[in-house]
Protein backbone atom coordinates (compact mmCIF):
# COMPACT_ATOMS: atom_id res chain seq x y z
CA UNK A 1 0.00 0.00 0.00
CA UNK A 2 1.77 3.04 -0.96
CA UNK A 3 0.25 7.05 0.60
CA UNK A 4 1.34 10.19 -0.14
CA UNK A 5 0.50 13.31 1.84
CA UNK A 6 1.37 16.78 1.58
CA UNK A 7 2.65 19.42 4.37
CA UNK A 8 3.20 22.93 4.12
CA UNK A 9 5.36 25.51 5.62
CA UNK A 10 4.52 26.50 8.79
CA UNK A 11 0.61 24.89 9.14
CA UNK A 12 0.31 24.17 12.20
CA UNK A 13 -3.23 23.53 12.51
CA UNK A 14 -3.07 20.64 10.44
CA UNK A 15 0.28 19.53 11.98
CA UNK A 16 -0.38 15.95 12.58
CA UNK A 17 -3.49 15.27 9.88
CA UNK A 18 -0.69 12.89 7.76
CA UNK A 19 0.34 11.14 11.24
CA UNK A 20 -3.14 10.42 11.98
CA UNK A 21 -4.39 8.82 8.87
CA UNK A 22 -1.48 6.62 8.83
CA UNK A 23 -2.52 5.57 12.36
CA UNK A 24 -5.74 5.00 11.18
CA UNK A 25 -5.11 2.20 8.45
CA UNK A 26 -2.14 0.86 10.49
CA UNK A 27 -4.88 0.07 13.04
CA UNK A 28 -7.36 -0.73 9.88
CA UNK A 29 -4.55 -3.33 9.23
CA UNK A 30 -4.50 -4.67 12.81
CA UNK A 31 -0.62 -3.75 13.03
CA UNK A 32 0.03 -4.59 17.07
CA UNK A 33 -0.76 -0.97 18.72
CA UNK A 34 2.63 -0.75 20.17
CA UNK A 35 4.08 -0.97 16.89
CA UNK A 36 1.40 1.64 15.51
CA UNK A 37 3.14 3.59 18.57
CA UNK A 38 6.36 4.05 17.67
CA UNK A 39 5.55 4.50 14.16
CA UNK A 40 3.25 7.06 14.84
CA UNK A 41 5.55 9.21 17.14
CA UNK A 42 8.32 8.84 15.36
CA UNK A 43 6.21 10.26 11.84
CA UNK A 44 4.47 13.02 13.86
CA UNK A 45 8.06 14.65 14.84
CA UNK A 46 9.30 14.02 11.44
CA UNK A 47 5.92 15.65 10.42
CA UNK A 48 6.39 18.50 12.47
CA UNK A 49 9.62 19.45 11.54
CA UNK A 50 8.75 19.72 8.11
CA UNK A 51 6.24 22.15 8.99
CA UNK A 52 8.16 24.26 11.69
CA UNK A 53 11.53 23.89 9.90
CA UNK A 54 10.99 23.48 6.38
CA UNK A 55 9.64 24.94 2.96
CA UNK A 56 6.98 22.53 3.51
CA UNK A 57 6.65 18.80 1.52
CA UNK A 58 5.50 15.14 1.05
CA UNK A 59 5.33 12.29 3.19
CA UNK A 60 5.37 9.19 1.19
CA UNK A 61 4.33 5.65 3.35
CA UNK A 62 5.03 2.18 1.91
CA UNK A 63 2.99 -0.33 3.82
CA UNK A 64 3.22 -4.26 3.35
CA UNK A 65 2.93 -6.93 5.56
CA UNK A 66 5.78 -7.24 7.26
CA UNK A 67 7.43 -2.94 8.00
CA UNK A 68 6.74 0.26 7.61
CA UNK A 69 8.85 2.68 5.43
CA UNK A 70 8.20 6.30 5.48
CA UNK A 71 10.24 8.90 3.68
CA UNK A 72 9.59 12.73 4.81
CA UNK A 73 11.24 14.64 1.77
CA UNK A 74 11.05 18.29 2.34
CA UNK A 75 11.73 21.21 0.24
CA UNK A 76 14.39 23.14 2.50
CA UNK A 77 16.33 24.84 3.79
CA UNK A 78 18.55 21.62 4.83
CA UNK A 79 20.45 20.70 7.80
CA UNK A 80 24.00 22.09 7.86
CA UNK A 81 25.41 19.36 10.68
CA UNK A 82 23.22 16.76 11.39
CA UNK A 83 24.93 15.12 13.52
CA UNK A 84 24.57 18.18 15.99
CA UNK A 85 20.59 18.05 15.09
CA UNK A 86 21.21 14.36 16.12
CA UNK A 87 21.37 15.32 19.55
CA UNK A 88 19.27 16.16 22.06
CA UNK A 89 18.49 19.48 23.47
CA UNK A 90 20.19 20.64 20.15
CA UNK A 91 17.17 22.86 18.31
CA UNK A 92 17.16 25.87 15.57
CA UNK A 93 13.40 26.13 16.38
CA UNK A 94 11.44 29.88 16.37
CA UNK A 95 9.24 30.99 19.57
CA UNK A 96 6.21 30.25 17.26
CA UNK A 97 7.45 26.35 17.08
CA UNK A 98 8.47 26.29 21.03
CA UNK A 99 5.08 27.97 21.91
CA UNK A 100 3.49 25.10 19.88
CA UNK A 101 4.90 22.79 22.60
CA UNK A 102 7.59 21.46 20.05
CA UNK A 103 11.33 23.15 19.41
CA UNK A 104 13.47 21.06 22.71
CA UNK A 105 15.87 19.58 20.54
CA UNK A 106 14.41 16.24 21.24
CA UNK A 107 12.91 15.44 17.49
CA UNK A 108 15.31 13.40 15.34
CA UNK A 109 16.37 11.84 18.87
CA UNK A 110 12.74 10.69 19.61
CA UNK A 111 12.81 9.60 15.77
CA UNK A 112 15.68 7.64 16.36
CA UNK A 113 14.52 6.10 19.22
CA UNK A 114 11.05 4.38 17.62
CA UNK A 115 12.42 3.09 14.26
CA UNK A 116 14.25 0.18 12.97
CA UNK A 117 16.40 1.91 10.67
CA UNK A 118 16.76 5.58 10.14
CA UNK A 119 18.39 7.71 6.91
CA UNK A 120 18.99 11.33 7.40
CA UNK A 121 20.03 13.22 4.00
CA UNK A 122 20.54 16.72 3.91
CA UNK A 123 21.53 19.21 1.43
CA UNK A 124 21.90 22.75 2.53
CA UNK A 125 19.72 25.03 0.18
CA UNK A 126 18.12 21.68 -1.13
CA UNK A 127 16.28 19.92 1.16
CA UNK A 128 16.18 17.49 3.60
CA UNK A 129 14.81 13.33 3.29
CA UNK A 130 14.31 11.41 6.49
CA UNK A 131 13.39 8.06 5.81
CA UNK A 132 12.16 5.59 8.24
CA UNK A 133 11.88 2.05 8.41
CA UNK A 134 9.49 0.53 11.36
CA UNK A 135 9.10 -3.64 11.12
CA UNK A 136 5.81 -5.12 12.30
CA UNK A 137 7.48 -8.62 13.91
CA UNK B 1 -7.32 7.86 41.67
CA UNK B 2 -10.79 7.78 39.74
CA UNK B 3 -11.02 10.62 37.42
CA UNK B 4 -13.87 11.62 39.26
CA UNK B 5 -11.45 12.41 42.11
CA UNK B 6 -8.61 13.72 40.48
CA UNK B 7 -11.54 16.23 39.19
CA UNK B 8 -12.72 17.22 42.12
CA UNK B 9 -9.49 17.50 43.82
CA UNK B 10 -8.18 19.98 40.78
CA UNK B 11 -11.77 21.73 41.32
CA UNK B 12 -11.37 21.08 37.30
CA UNK B 13 -14.29 21.21 35.08
CA UNK B 14 -14.33 18.31 32.52
CA UNK B 15 -15.38 18.80 29.20
CA UNK B 16 -15.15 15.81 27.94
CA UNK B 17 -15.55 12.33 28.78
CA UNK B 18 -18.08 12.36 31.09
CA UNK B 19 -19.10 8.61 30.64
CA UNK B 20 -15.20 7.72 31.67
CA UNK B 21 -14.90 9.33 35.22
CA UNK B 22 -15.19 5.87 36.98
CA UNK B 23 -11.88 4.98 35.30
CA UNK B 24 -8.71 4.76 38.11
CA UNK B 25 -5.55 6.14 37.14
CA UNK B 26 -2.90 5.55 39.02
CA UNK B 27 0.14 7.34 37.28
CA UNK B 28 0.09 10.87 35.70
CA UNK B 29 3.34 13.24 33.98
CA UNK B 30 3.34 16.64 33.77
CA UNK B 31 4.85 18.90 31.20
CA UNK B 32 4.63 21.16 29.00
CA UNK B 33 6.47 19.82 25.66
CA UNK B 34 4.92 17.60 23.78
CA UNK B 35 7.92 15.83 23.19
CA UNK B 36 8.76 15.06 26.32
CA UNK B 37 5.09 14.05 26.34
CA UNK B 38 6.34 11.35 23.38
CA UNK B 39 8.99 9.83 24.81
CA UNK B 40 6.62 7.98 27.30
CA UNK B 41 6.53 4.98 25.34
CA UNK B 42 3.46 2.05 26.52
CA UNK B 43 2.00 4.16 29.64
CA UNK B 44 -1.04 6.27 29.78
CA UNK B 45 -0.86 8.60 32.82
CA UNK B 46 -2.88 11.36 33.24
CA UNK B 47 -1.20 14.40 31.18
CA UNK B 48 -1.07 17.70 33.16
CA UNK B 49 0.43 20.35 30.72
CA UNK B 50 -0.38 24.42 29.92
CA UNK B 51 0.26 24.12 26.45
CA UNK B 52 -3.26 24.62 25.47
CA UNK B 53 -3.61 24.54 21.55
CA UNK B 54 -4.38 21.70 19.12
CA UNK B 55 -0.68 20.26 19.37
CA UNK B 56 -1.96 19.27 22.84
CA UNK B 57 -4.78 17.14 21.61
CA UNK B 58 -3.13 15.64 18.46
CA UNK B 59 0.30 14.78 20.53
CA UNK B 60 -1.98 12.54 23.00
CA UNK B 61 -3.67 11.62 19.76
CA UNK B 62 -0.17 9.89 18.57
CA UNK B 63 1.30 9.03 21.67
CA UNK B 64 -2.41 7.28 23.05
CA UNK B 65 -2.79 9.47 25.93
CA UNK B 66 -6.16 10.07 26.24
CA UNK B 67 -6.68 11.80 29.77
CA UNK B 68 -5.65 15.76 30.09
CA UNK B 69 -5.52 18.32 32.41
CA UNK B 70 -4.96 21.83 31.51
CA UNK B 71 -3.61 23.82 34.15
CA UNK B 72 -3.08 27.30 34.59
CA UNK B 73 -6.42 28.71 33.87
CA UNK B 74 -5.94 27.35 30.37
CA UNK B 75 -9.04 27.16 28.43
CA UNK B 76 -9.59 24.44 25.74
CA UNK B 77 -11.36 25.88 22.51
CA UNK B 78 -14.08 24.14 20.86
CA UNK B 79 -12.01 22.90 18.00
CA UNK B 80 -9.39 20.97 20.58
CA UNK B 81 -12.83 19.91 22.57
CA UNK B 82 -14.15 18.69 19.73
CA UNK B 83 -11.11 16.65 18.45
CA UNK B 84 -10.59 14.80 21.85
CA UNK B 85 -14.03 13.98 21.66
CA UNK B 86 -13.26 12.71 18.46
CA UNK B 87 -10.94 10.47 19.93
CA UNK B 88 -12.70 9.68 22.91
CA UNK B 89 -10.69 11.50 25.70
CA UNK B 90 -10.90 13.13 28.27
CA UNK B 91 -10.17 16.81 29.20
CA UNK B 92 -10.33 18.81 32.34
CA UNK B 93 -9.48 22.63 33.17
CA UNK B 94 -8.00 23.32 36.48
CA UNK B 95 -7.49 26.63 37.56
CA UNK B 96 -4.58 25.57 39.37
CA UNK B 97 -0.96 26.33 38.97
CA UNK B 98 1.20 23.18 37.54
CA UNK B 99 3.10 22.54 40.60
CA UNK B 100 -0.27 22.94 42.97
CA UNK B 101 -2.18 20.79 40.40
CA UNK B 102 0.94 17.94 40.31
CA UNK B 103 1.29 18.20 44.64
CA UNK B 104 -2.52 17.72 44.75
CA UNK B 105 -2.11 14.32 42.55
CA UNK B 106 0.56 13.03 44.24
CA UNK B 107 -1.14 13.50 47.76
CA UNK B 108 -3.92 11.76 46.69
CA UNK B 109 -1.77 9.06 45.23
CA UNK B 110 -1.15 9.19 41.74
CA UNK B 111 2.69 7.91 40.89
CA UNK B 112 5.10 9.01 38.76
CA UNK B 113 6.39 7.26 35.94
CA UNK B 114 9.76 7.72 36.20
Amino acid sequence: MHLEYQVFEADFVNAGAASSAIKKTLKQLNVNPQIVKRVVVALYEAEVNAIAHAYGGMIYADIDADKIIVKVVDKGPGIPDIEWAMQEGNSTASPEVRNMGFGAGMGLPNIRKNVDRLDVQSTVGVGTSVEMEVRFV
Amino acid sequence: MTLKEIAEVLEAKVLCGHDRLNEEHESAFASDLMSDVLTLGDYNPVILTGLCNMQTIRTCEMGNLDIIVLVRRKKASEEMIEEAEDEGMVVMESDFSMFKACGLLYQGGMQPIF
